[in-house]
């Protein structure tokens, strides 16, 4: 990937009309751009009818807290939160390689100073960056110091940003009162139970009051705190996400009472992630052969939670020091070394003119869904299918099919699409994985859909495709994701009415958990 | 005696450094190191060892035979 040196930042005197910072973003991103751009889906700020308009404009550029924000704004994490005040089984400090991306590895440790630099660094190069999260690789709330002085210097130099923080809530009730000062207003609780006889198989011991507490002692305080730290922030109207590890076997069943939970104390956003566990990350989990869930099981118990609380499907799981869309990560480019010879001109009104774009884009890609859905509202079938996406970003299918690291999936019926999770994959196109035969690898991770939309895909890929049942299409390349899928289904129900396609269920797919490589 | 760090185990976490009553914990080369003259293995402020409690990896902060046995003032 291109450094995108400067981006828009690069101090230029006379204000930038609009159509550059357009083609600034489809040069960042190196697809076009046309279409659409300045037309709002309703008048308003093309918030969900359903979502008060207060919280929709905390949520509508932060990628984690809307799907639909996901697509088009990035984020940062920055790694200056290295202590942590209990212990996981599915995690272990002591593992740190450059390509492992899961929560709690990071390459390098910031000082709160550095990390600042780093977050202006970022957001000169992309602007689309409107959050600054940390989330360790510890506890970022087992480091107060460090978390909070990291807060105060960028809401000094860079107050466009959004400022959140990831916790396990063991410390939360003693820091929400500063967190309010601070203006933080998305907080992220790790709660993977709410019966201390399932915590104990999960956490092996904490670290409160000067003691170190084990087993059921150690689950209880840990939940006590959890929800006294979930009741406080919604008292504050503070937005909190809660995410979960599904663990199957042990948590499965017990996330809907988790979910039930939550949801009762008013958290926003509930996130079910999959496991990752593997015998070389050296976990607890990982050494005794606990298994992550597929992807159905994944899909239906997040089906099942779904109701009057919004379900994330799009977390990446992403490493405490990621940067960029979710998806990407371009922490490479960003090392202490490297941001050491930039030349950083923070320009807030060219973020800001930049950012006014992206918003129109995104609420673009909305209306011309909402075009397309005007005449499925006749239709009355109960055939749902899923479809896979090759995209980078923007709302558009504008990614080759050997290109794509991840295909973001996409469930379809009379009701319309949704979104309902993606699948990483390696770099097809790059091969070499190992010995591993990567289409194949890539077939198993989409087994569940119907058809893959493509920008490109070559002749021999498209043959095995077939042959899979998978429907490989490239004729909405550069089109809007979710107007070309109504599209497609609409087609798709029309040849199940005329017979000429049987529609039935398809198999399970794989979750792979492996490295995204910053190219 | 006092607590000593075992190096090739540290993961230079820090979470040690600011649970120290006696301040004998500092960042060195990359990882963490405890002053042995000042350590007095937590006697007379708790129960436990504090680096030993909060350390994420077993069997990292040992006692160092080398020194005699911390005494009670």
């Amino acid at each position: 990937m291109n450094s995108h040196a400067g981006g828009v930042s690069t101090g230029a005197d006379r204000p930038k009309s609009m159509e550059e910072v357009m083609q600034q973003v489809a040069e960042h991103k190196g697809c076009g751009t046309s279409g659409e751009g300045g037309k709002a889906s309703c008048g308003s700020s093309g918030g969900p009818e359903d979502m008060d308009p207060a919280i929709w404009e905390k949520v509508k550029n932060h990628p984690c807290y809307s799907e639909e924000a996901h697509h088009h704004f990035a984020r940062m994490h920055v790694a200056v939160a290295p202590a942590c005040n209990i212990q996981c089984n599915y995690c272990n400090r002591k593992y740190d390689c450059a390509n492992e991306s899961r929560p709690g590895v990071v390459s390098e440790k910031l000082t709160p100073e550095q990390a600042a630099k780093k977050v202006l660094a970022v957001a000169s190069t992309i602007p689309q960056m409107t959050v600054l999260g940390i989330a360790g690789p510890g506890d970022p709330l087992a480091n107060p110091e460090k978390t909070f002085r990291t807060f105060e210097l960028v809401a000094q130099t860079a107050p466009d940003i959004k400022l959140c923080v990831s916790t396990n809530g063991l410390a939360l009730p003693e820091h929400v009162e500063r967190l309010s000062q601070y203006n933080i207003d998305h907080v992220t609780i790790t709660i993977n139970m709410v019966d201390p006889e399932v915590g104990q198989h999960i956490y092996p011991w904490i670290f409160w009051k000067n003691k170190r507490w084990k087993g059921i002692d150690a689950a209880r305080i840990l939940h006590e705190h959890q929800m006294r730290g979930l009741e406080m922030l919604t008292e504050r109207g503070i937005l909190c996400k809660v995410n979960s590890v599904m663990i199957p076997g042990i948590n499965d069943q017990h996330l809907v009472e988790v979910n039930k939970a939550v949801k009762s104390r008013g958290a926003f956003l509930h996130n079910i992630m999959p496991l990752i566990s593997a015998p070389e990350h050296g976990t607890v989990f990982g050494l005794n052969g606990q298994r992550g869930p597929t992807a159905q099981e994944l899909k239906a118990l997040q089906d099942s939670c779904e109701g009057e609380m919004n379900m994330m499907r799009h977390c990446r799981q992403c490493r405490a020091d990621a940067v960029g869309l979710l998806g990407e990560d371009r922490s490479a480019e960003f090392t202490t070394e490297k941001i050491e010879s930039m030349d950083v001109h923070y320009d807030l009104e060219g973020r800001k003119a930049y950012q006014a774009a992206v918003e129109q884009e995104r609420q673009a890609t909305v209306a011309a869904k909402q075009a397309e859905l005007a005449d499925l509202e006749a239709e009355f079938s109960d055939v749902k299918v899923l479809i896979a996406v090759a995209t980078k970003g923007h709302g558009r299918i504008n990614e080759h099919f050997g290109h794509a690291q991840e295909f973001q999936i996409y469930e379809l019926s009379t009701e319309g699409s949704k979104f309902v999770g993606h699948r990483r994959v390696d770099l097809y196109c790059q091969g070499g994985f190992g010995e591993e035969d990567t289409l194949p690898t890539v077939i198993r991770a989409i087994n569940d859909c119907v058809a893959v939309f493509v920008a490109k895909i070559g002749g021999c890929p498209k043959d095995s495709l077939k042959a899979a049942g998978i429907d490989p299409v490239d004729k909405y390349a550069h089109e809007f994701i979710e107007q070309s899928a109504v599209k497609y289904f609409k087609e798709y129900l029309a040849k199940v009415k005329s017979g000429e396609i049987v529609h039935a269920a398809r198999g399970d797919a794989d979750i792979r958990q492996g490295a995204y490589i910053a190219a | 005696m006092a607590f000593k760090i075992v190096t090739s185990q540290c993961t230079a976490c820090s979470a040690c450094e600011p649970e120290c009553p006696n301040n004998a914990i500092r960042e060195k080369d990359g990882t963490f190191v405890i002053k042995p003259e000042k350590c007095t293995e937590c006697i007379g402020y708790f129960d436990d060892p504090q680096c030993v409690a909060v350390c994420p990896v077993d069997d990292t902060c040992v006692i160092d035979n080398s020194y005699p046995r911390y005494v009670a003032a």
